[in-house]
This record gives structure tokens, C-alpha cells and sequence, in this order.
């Protein structure tokens, strides 16, 4: 190699390195003696937890007892006739979620078939042998459709994607409750016959859809030159945040009665609804505001100096870039709202791990606490892993922390 | 409407300005007038009030005595008054502050279409003309992070002209940027100065003050110690303090 030659006209390329697999092994596990101690040790205590516990999950587990109350679990009481509904909400998110597979992600193959492969490993799980086999295949069916519009209509259809998500979930809500006009086709289904997975899916899309605006509302407020507004907003604040969940709970159950003493109390789930909405708004709140402050006050200079009011500055300047900025924090609390449903059972809701409860309390049922408990827990990991991995998909595509 | 009609007013007219921030008294009573088309270098050593006294032509900072007219509008507590003079008043920043999550041609089209209630084609029209104007046409849909310090201040000013301003305000427009990106921005000023619009540049950039300044003032602590044309301030500044700025800031 000549010193004279130009780097631009001829760049080196950069040093590779490959290992075949007992290189790799040799450098990442063996490589001193201290280190194949290590790897001994670990494998080892691998071993004696993954041993027992595969043990009991394959052969000592008895799963009867999820088999028989699937549907409980499931649907909570919800009528026979009408699962149908169910269903069609869940075509609609498999609709959905493939088309924006197909606008944002798109190459990740092998994230996709995962993805493809889950309702197909759910129905294949012994517990659900009641359910349809065909379902699975309608879902993926939806879903690759949906993908394959997505991906050759590319970057127009991400509007239509942003919109069908935020009018998916006030739709679920009008599906699962039916239609008051369309008595026949869709009749009212009580709330007081929502449980299982069914009725903690709806408490999360109610407090996060409400929370949200709300939560940028206080945010703003917190920061509003009207003192009033600022008073208000930072006493909600505080207030709430002081708080445990169970209490707010307990409070919306046991005091909105009180309150209004005149007529029909709202009903139950509706009266639970509130109280996450209300607890989560605050944290909402305050996660917003960090983003608020992150954005440097030149941009509202430049923003004023244009002609911009208020209002527009607020909303096409510094709020998305501040929600742009919080998106990681927003998802873990959406992430925690999922798991914090589950308070609701100590207020007679039969959610997923109220029904559970409601199931074990069977004479029949008491010994099979450790299926069910294992079981439900499955459930909230699996849909947690798969919000967790959305959002860090949803920064990656958004470029957070890039500009 | 009070709003005097012609050439019978002139476009800036400050009178006995004071600001103060906390006890720091920031502006000690600044008194300009300028004339429609125009050009005002304003320069001065660092904390000597002349950021604060452009800043406070579109209420970017709010004066707490004495009067400002701009283009006939005095500056009050009024928000459509301030709202009029800010669509009338173009701004370039310091550090550019252009908005990071929108396109370069979104950047300049954003104002005429939220403030001027333009048609979303007729702003990006604008906007494209614009950035042909200052040379860097070929950017329109990156990113601000995309571009270099030269090529962002030079979309500030595109985005800045397209409300279509009667007067344009720059806060040491070049000082952020790296030097060899320095002449880029700055030929874009100069061939705005000839076009005829009215200037208020903040800048030690003297070559450009040479080319292109009507009236140079000279700020030190929150007053104005000197005006004039280039040639009496750089051939025969009478005062001291002036000669002293002067010498420091030709030196290298």
C-alpha cells in the first residue's frame, strides 16, 4: 500500500471478524480459566431451575382446569351468541396491526412470521381446544392481507394506519356493547357480563384513550401563566399522585354512589374506568411535562417570532416534539396501566385475575391454584413482551434520540 | 384605523426604550429611527443591550418604557398589535432554532399556512422559491439535522421570508457557524440587502457592514454610544470607546 494513493478515491474497508461457533464459544465462554468456572457454574445452576420447572409444566401439571373455564377466562360471562363480536374485533386488530406491519417495519421477516405463528402456537395450546381451529387461520389470513396492502401502497397509507388505530379503540368499546339502534344485529350486552382477558383489555384501551388527553391537558395547565389553571392542574396532581390506585379504586366504587344519591349509580366497570383514568392522567401528566421541558425555549421564540399563536405553537411545534420524546416513557406507563387492571378484582370486577380467583373458589377448582396463576401470568408477560417490543419498534421508526 | 397611510412614517421608530432584567438595567434609553429599506448594522461587545433591543422590536422581550412604532403600530400590551408587527417582522436566531421534527420545506411553508391561511399548495410553492433563492433547493425534503450550520441558517432566513416581511431582524446571524460557512449565509444577506427590504442586522461581520450598511450604531452597555454611515464610523469614529471595539474586532 503506497502512501500517495487519496483515502476518499480508495477507503479502506473496515477490519471483519468471524468466528465459527466454538470460536465464538471459546471467546465468549472459555476463555481463562476463571471464565470456564463461570460457565460451568451457570449451566449448572441453569440446570436445577429449568429442570424441576419443566417437569412440572409437562408432566405433573394438570391444565384441566384452564381447558374446562377457557371461555371464563376468556370472555368472562359474556353470552355464547354474541362471541362473535370478540371476534370480530380481534379481525379487525389482526387487520390493522398487519397493515402497519407492512408501512413501518416491513422487512423483518422473521419478526413477522413470530408474529404470524402466535395464534396458531395459542390455538395449538391444550387449553384451548375448544376454540375453533379455523380462527387462527382467519387472523393470519387478515393479517397478511392487510401486510401485503401495507407494504406495496408504502408511506400514504401510514395516515390511514395512525387514524385506524385511534378509531379502533372507541369502536372495540361499541362492538363488545353493543348497538341500542341495532337491537337485532348487535343487542346491548350488560357490562356486568365483561370479564376475563376481555374486560382487562377494555379497562387498559378506556385509560389509556382518556388518560392521555387528559394527561397533556394537565401537563399544559401545569405549565399555564394562569395561576388558576396552574393551581388546579398541580393540586390534581399532587392529589392523585399521593395515592394509592386501590384507594381511587375503592373511592369511584364505594363514594360515586354516594355523590349520586339521585337515580341509577353509573354502572361498575364504568365507575373502574374512571378511577384508572383518573390515577393514570396524573403520572401522564407528569411524563408529558419532562418532555415539555426538554424542548430548548428557542423554539418558541422562533415560533412567536413567525407569528404563531399560542395554541399554534402548543400544537404544531412543541408538543410533538415533546411526545416524541416521551414515547419510551408513555408505552412503560401504558405497559404498567395493563398490569395495574388487575387492582379491579378488589373491587368485585371480574377481570383476568378476578375471575381466576372466582374460579379457584370452586370446591372442584382449589388444588389447581398453581396452573391458573402460572397460566394468567403467561398472559400478561406475552401481551406486555409484545407492547414493550412495539414501542421499540414505534422509536425506532420515529427516529427517537436520532434528531 | 390610527395607522398613518405612504412614506410618511418610518418603518422602525424606537423612542427612550429602557428594559430591565431584574435590577440589571439592560437598556439605558435607546432612540432609532429607520427608514423603509434600510440597512442598520448593529454591533457592540457582548451584554451591551443590542440582542435585547432587536428582540424587543417583535416583542420577543418586552420593553418597560418608551415607545416603539413599527410601521406605524406601537408596540402595547394589545396581542393584535403585537400578532400585526410579528407577521410584518422577520426574525434570524443566533443557533437557527429551526424546528428539528419537520422537513426543510415544512419549515418555511408552516407560517404562510397556519398564520396567512394559505392554500397548502400556494405555501410550498413559496417555500420552493424560496430555498431556490438561497441556493439550496435541491434540501427541501431533509431534515434540518441533515444539513450543515451554513445550509440551516440559510433555511431560517428562507422560512423568516416566507411571511413576506416588510422588516427583517437578524441576531448574530453567523456567529454559531463554522467559518468557512460564514460567506455562504452571508451572501445570501447581502443580495437580500440589495433587494430593497428593511434590515436590522446584530453582527461583528464588519465586511458585510462595509458592503451593504446604510447606518452602523454602536451599543455599549445598554446605550447607543455612536451611529453613522460605515465610512464615519471605520474612517473617523469620534469616540473613544468606538475606536477601541474597533481596532479589537479588525485586528485579527
Amino acid at each position: 500500500m503506497g502512501t500517495n494513493i487519496t483515502p476518499l478515491a480508495n477507503p479502506l474497508p473496515p477490519p471483519t471478524e468471524r468466528y465459527s461457533l466454538l470460536g465464538w464459544m471459546h471467546k465468549n465462554l472459555f476463555s481463562s480459566w476463571y471464565n470456564t468456572l463461570l460457565t460451568i457454574i451457570t449451566l449448572g445452576l441453569i440446570y436445577a431451575i429449568l429442570k424441576p420447572m419443566l417437569n412440572w409444566f409437562l408432566i405433573q401439571a394438570d391444565w384441566e382446569v384452564i381447558q374446562v373455564n377457557i371461555r371464563l377466562l376468556m370472555v368472562g360471562q359474556y353470552p355464547q351468541e354474541q362471541i362473535w363480536r370478540i371476534w370480530l374485533c380481534l379481525y379487525l386488530l389482526a387487520a390493522i396491526a398487519g397493515l402497519s406491519w407492512g408501512v413501518w417495519v416491513r422487512g423483518r421477516w422473521f419478526a413477522g412470521l413470530v408474529l404470524l405463528a402466535v395464534p396458531v402456537l395459542i390455538s395449538l395450546f391444550p387449553a384451548f381446544s375448544n376454540v375453533s381451529r379455523q380462527q387462527p387461520l382467519i387472523l393470519d389470513l387478515i393479517a397478511l392481507t392487510s401486510f401485503g396492502i401495507g407494504w406495496v401502497r408504502g408511506k400514504p397509507m401510514r395516515r390511514v394506519a395512525v387514524t385506524l388505530w385511534l378509531l379502533y379503540f372507541p369502536l372495540v368499546i361499541l362492538i363488545v356493547r353493543g348497538l341500542a339502534f341495532a337491537e337485532i344485529w348487535m343487542p346491548i350486552v350488560s357490562s356486568s357480563l365483561w370479564g376475563g382477558l376481555l374486560l382487562t383489555f377494555l379497562l387498559t384501551i378506556a385509560g389509556i384513550s382518556f388518560s392521555f388527553p387528559l394527561g397533556v391537558m394537565l401537563a399544559l395547565g401545569r405549565r399555564s401563566s394562569l395561576p388558576a389553571i396552574r393551581w388546579v392542574s398541580i393540586t390534581y396532581i399532587e392529589v392523585i399522585r399521593g395515592v394509592p390506585l386501590v384507594t381511587i379504586l375503592f373511592m369511584a366504587s364505594v363514594m360515586v354512589p354516594l355523590f349520586l344519591s339521585s337515580g341509577t349509580p353509573p354502572d361498575r366497570v364504568l365507575r373502574a374506568m374512571l378511577g384508572i383514568t383518573l390515577f393514570t392522567s396524573a403520572y401522564m401528566a407528569e411524563n408529558v411535562r419532562g418532555g415539555l421541558q426538554a424542548i430548548p425555549h428557542g423554539q418558541y421564540e422562533a415560533a412567536q417570532a413567525l407569528g404563531l399563536s399560542g395554541f399554534q405553537t402548543m400544537f404544531y411545534i412543541i408538543l410533538p416534539q415533546a411526545l416524541r420524546l416521551v414515547i419510551p416513557v408513555l408505552l412503560g406507563l401504558f405497559i404498567a396501566l395493563f398490569k395495574d387492571t388487575s387492582l379491579v378484582a378488589t373491587i368485585g370486577l371480574l377481570e383476568l385475575l378476578g375471575i381466576s380467583r372466582s374460579i379457584l373458589a370452586q370446591p372442584q377448582y382449589v388444588s389447581f391454584q398453581k396452573e391458573v396463576f402460572i397460566f394468567i401470568s403467561l398472559i400478561y408477560w406475552v401481551v406486555c413482551y409484545f407492547m414493550s417490543y412495539g414501542s421499540q419498534r414505534l422509536e425506532k421508526s420515529l427516529g427517537v434520540g436520532e434528531r | 384605523m390610527s395607522e398613518q397611510t405612504g412614506d410618511r412614517h418610518p418603518m422602525i421608530d424606537a423612542r427612550d426604550v429602557h428594559k430591565w432584567y431584574g435590577h440589571f438595567h439592560a437598556l439605558r434609553g435607546i432612540d432609532m429611527t429607520v427608514e423603509k429599506g434600510e440597512v442598520i448594522v448593529i454591533f457592540g461587545p457582548s451584554g451591551s443591550g443590542k440582542s435585547t433591543f432587536i428582540r424587543t422590536i417583535n416583542r420577543l422581550e418586552e420593553h418597560q418604557r418608551g415607545q416603539i412604532f413599527v410601521d406605524g403600530i406601537e408596540l402595547t400590551h394589545d396581542i393584535r398589535n403585537i400578532e400585526k408587527i410579528r407577521m410584518e417582522t422577520g426574525m434570524v436566531f443566533q443557533q437557527f432554532n429551526l424546528f428539528p421534527h419537520l422537513t426543510v420545506l415544512q419549515n418555511i411553508a408552516l407560517a404562510p399556512l397556519h398564520v396567512r391561511k394559505w392554500k397548502k399548495s400556494k405555501a410550498e410553492e413559496i417555500a420552493r422559491q424560496l430555498l431556490e433563492r438561497v441556493g439550496i433547493p435541491e434540501q427541501a425534503l431533509k431534515y434540518p439535522g441533515q444539513l450543515s450550520g451554513g445550509q440551516q441558517q440559510r433555511v431560517a432566513i428562507a422560512r423568516a421570508l416566507a411571511m413576506q416581511p416588510k422588516i427583517m431582524l437578524f441576531d448574530e446571524p453567523t456567529s454559531a457557524l463554522d467559518p468557512e460557512m460564514i460567506k455562504e449565509v452571508l451572501d445570501v444577506m447581502i443580495e437580500l440587502a440589495r433587494s430593497g427590504i428593511t434590515m436590522l442586522v446584530v453582527t461583528h461581520e464588519m465586511g458585510f457592514a462595509r458592503a451593504v450598511a446604510r447606518r452602523m450604531f454602536f451599543f455599549d452597555e445598554g446605550l447607543i454610544v455612536e451611529s453613522g454611515t460605515p465610512d464615519e464610523i471605520f474612517k473617523e469614529p469620534k469616540e473613544d470607546r468606538t475606536k477601541l471595539f474597533l481596532s479589537q474586532v479588525l485586528s485579527h
